[in-house]
């Protein structure tokens, strides 16, 4: 039996999917019995959906006021208070668990595996390094708590059907009043989340402007897409950061991922490897995606774009 | 005297094809260039802006590694660094080590502000300067795209995957950047031979009582597997047609 302990990572109305994918890179291992934590000022909503979520055997909820907005600094020590219990302490490697889980380890003096794409037994991780150009297998010590960050591209989110127990916990610890939340700032809009949905259309610097991503805005919306950037896109202003896919944006797994204009820097290709299908649109013949495509279409795409749309 | 401390990480370039040994042992690092990791470089950029500003009076920058890692210390220099500080440690150092060393040059050196690169581009870890800022019971601003600072206070915009978030953190603090914070400076001919002269000290990691512990071991490393090679289309039409052939559309 391994204890495994997952932080939720949530708004404090809804349970972000990170957190069933990590379920489901917690499920992986046999003999798993999984803890989903909620920290939140009020944590009923969102304790409700993680305990309907398959494989989670119980949902500890953590309420505090100081718990939202969510600051690494101060749930790291309120995680590390209660991992005393689990052999392996997760979290989502998005921003939120990014940030936070190595706090908790450094509180721990405890190892952390980021971005693990397998669970091989209880000891024996795989992740990326190099941006992605090698898979490293590490192992730790039988005994030794190991912190970790879950690669969102490497699983499918646990589905609903659970109804685990909920349990109120309670830690007494210091909580730090030296990290104040200010804002935070998000363009709105309806197309589907960048990270979990199935078809994907990325821009980069050939689009040549903020405008010139219209094109594809209208694409995707017909195609139910959601939008990314190549950093040289996000770099030049044409879109904003939450859109850039790669080694250090978001590293994506959609069935469907449009490339246009976008040469394939391999650090592009990083947040790219895991896409079912790779189309690649570029009026250089020679570029670096044509290497990783499935379907690769030479050509100016402010006329194939358009065209795309009116045939589908 | 206020004074920022940069941590700096030596990395196989950016631009290097990287390519895994046959017997698995680690990646090919002989006659591979090296160089500062980008995002630390983005670090030292941001410290020599606040002390253009007059907002810090020295730069101290500082590593954890081999012999070989004082090319980057002297690269760091003469871009404009005022000191270097080697903390000489061989084989894998796993971030809660360098944390711990990085930790005992802040006890000595009592700085405003630790600036580092948000991950490594070699282990892509992204863990150093959090565990750095939790041993050090300080704040932290992670992903950082803007750095403000006045008083005894630093405003931080962060890149997170909802947009962009600032926070407001009590000094000192650790700092990680992100891509978007600045553009690094070229190092140019002269600074390369005044870099020579300015001071460079060396520090073993048992001198400053820290243990290299390994406590995840590297079992082998594999090249990805690749992706088949795919086709060309002429145009809109069969590009449409073959991802209907596919069902993807």
């Amino acid at each position: 039996m391994t204890d495994i302990l997952i932080v939720a990572e949530h708004d404090a109305a809804r349970l972000n999917v990170s957190t069933a994918k990590c379920v489901s890179c917690a499920r992986a291992l046999a003999g798993a019995r999984v803890t989903v934590l909620v920290c939140a000022a009020d944590a009923a909503a969102v304790a409700g959906q993680a305990a309907q979520l398959e494989g989670v055997d119980k949902v500890l909820t953590l309420e505090n006021p100081a718990n939202a907005p969510a600051l690494a600094a101060v749930l790291a020590p309120q995680v590390s208070a209660l991992a005393a219990p689990y052999a392996l302490v997760l979290g989502p490697s998005t921003t939120f668990g990014k940030d936070l889980m190595p706090r908790v380890a450094g509180l721990l003096g405890a190892p952390q595996v980021s971005d693990i794409m397998a669970l091989e037994s209880p000891t024996r991780f795989r992740r990326p390094v190099y941006a992605g150009n090698a898979l490293l297998t590490v192992e730790s010590e039988p005994g030794t708590k190991v912190i970790g960050t879950v690669r969102m591209a490497s699983f499918e989110a646990a589905t609903g059907g659970g109804a685990a127990p909920i349990e109120k916990a309670s830690v007494s610890v210091q909580l730090p009043t030296h990290t104040r939340f200010v804002s935070v700032s998000a363009a709105k809009n309806d197309r589907p989340d960048l990270q979990t949905a199935t078809r994907v259309i990325s821009g980069g610097r050939a689009l040549g402007s903020a405008d010139g991503f219209k094109i594809l805005y209208s694409l995707a919306d017909k195609l139910g897409a959601a939008v990314g950037a190549s950093r040289a896109a996000v770099d030049a202003g044409y879109a904003p950061n939450e859109m850039q896919v790669g080694q250090t944006g978001k590293i994506i797994a959609p069935e469907l991922y449009v490339a246009v204009g976008i040469s394939g820097a391999i650090q592009h290709l990083t947040g790219i490897k895991d896409a079912r299908t790779i189309v690649a649109i570029n009026k250089d013949g020679e570029a670096p995606i044509f290497e990783v495509a499935d379907i690769g279409l030479v050509g100016d795409l402010f006329q194939i774009v358009p065209e795309i749309e009116r045939l589908i | 005297m206020k004074r920022i401390l940069v941590g700096i990480k030596r990395v196989v370039d950016y631009n290097v094809r990287i390519r895994v040994k046959p017997d698995g042992s680690g990646v090919i690092t002989e006659g591979v260039k090296m160089s500062i990791n980008p995002f630390d470089e983005i670090a030292l950029e941001e410290a020599l802006r606040i002390k253009e500003r007059g907002g810090t009076e020295e730069v101290v920058v500082a590593t954890v590694g081999p012999a070989d890692c004082q090319a980057q210390l002297r690269t760091a220099l003469a871009m404009g660094a005022d000191r270097a500080l080697h903390v000489q440690a061989e084989g894998v150092i796993e971030p809660l080590v360098a944390a711990r060393a990085l930790l005992k040059l802040i006890e000595r050196e009592q700085p405003l502000l630790v600036i580092l690169g948000k991950q490594a581009i070699d282990d892509d870890n992204g863990q150093t300067g959090q565990v750095l800022a939790a041993l050090w019971d300080r704040p932290q601003a992670t992903y950082a795209s803007k750095l403000e600072i006045s008083g005894g206070t630093a405003r931080v915009t962060r890149e997170v995957d909802a947009g962009l978030e600032t926070l407001e953190v009590d000094l000192p603090a650790v700092i990680t950047t992100d891509l978007r914070l600045n553009e690094p400076r070229y190092v140019k001919l002269p600074d390369i031979m005044k870099a020579k002269k300015k001071p460079l000290e060396t520090l073993p990691l048992a001198q400053l009582q820290v243990e290299p512990r390994q406590q995840l071991k590297l079992v082998k490393f594999e090249p990805p597997p690749q992706r088949q090679k795919g086709i060309r289309v002429k145009d809109a039409g069969e590009l449409v047609a073959a991802l209907k052939k596919k069902g993807l559309l």
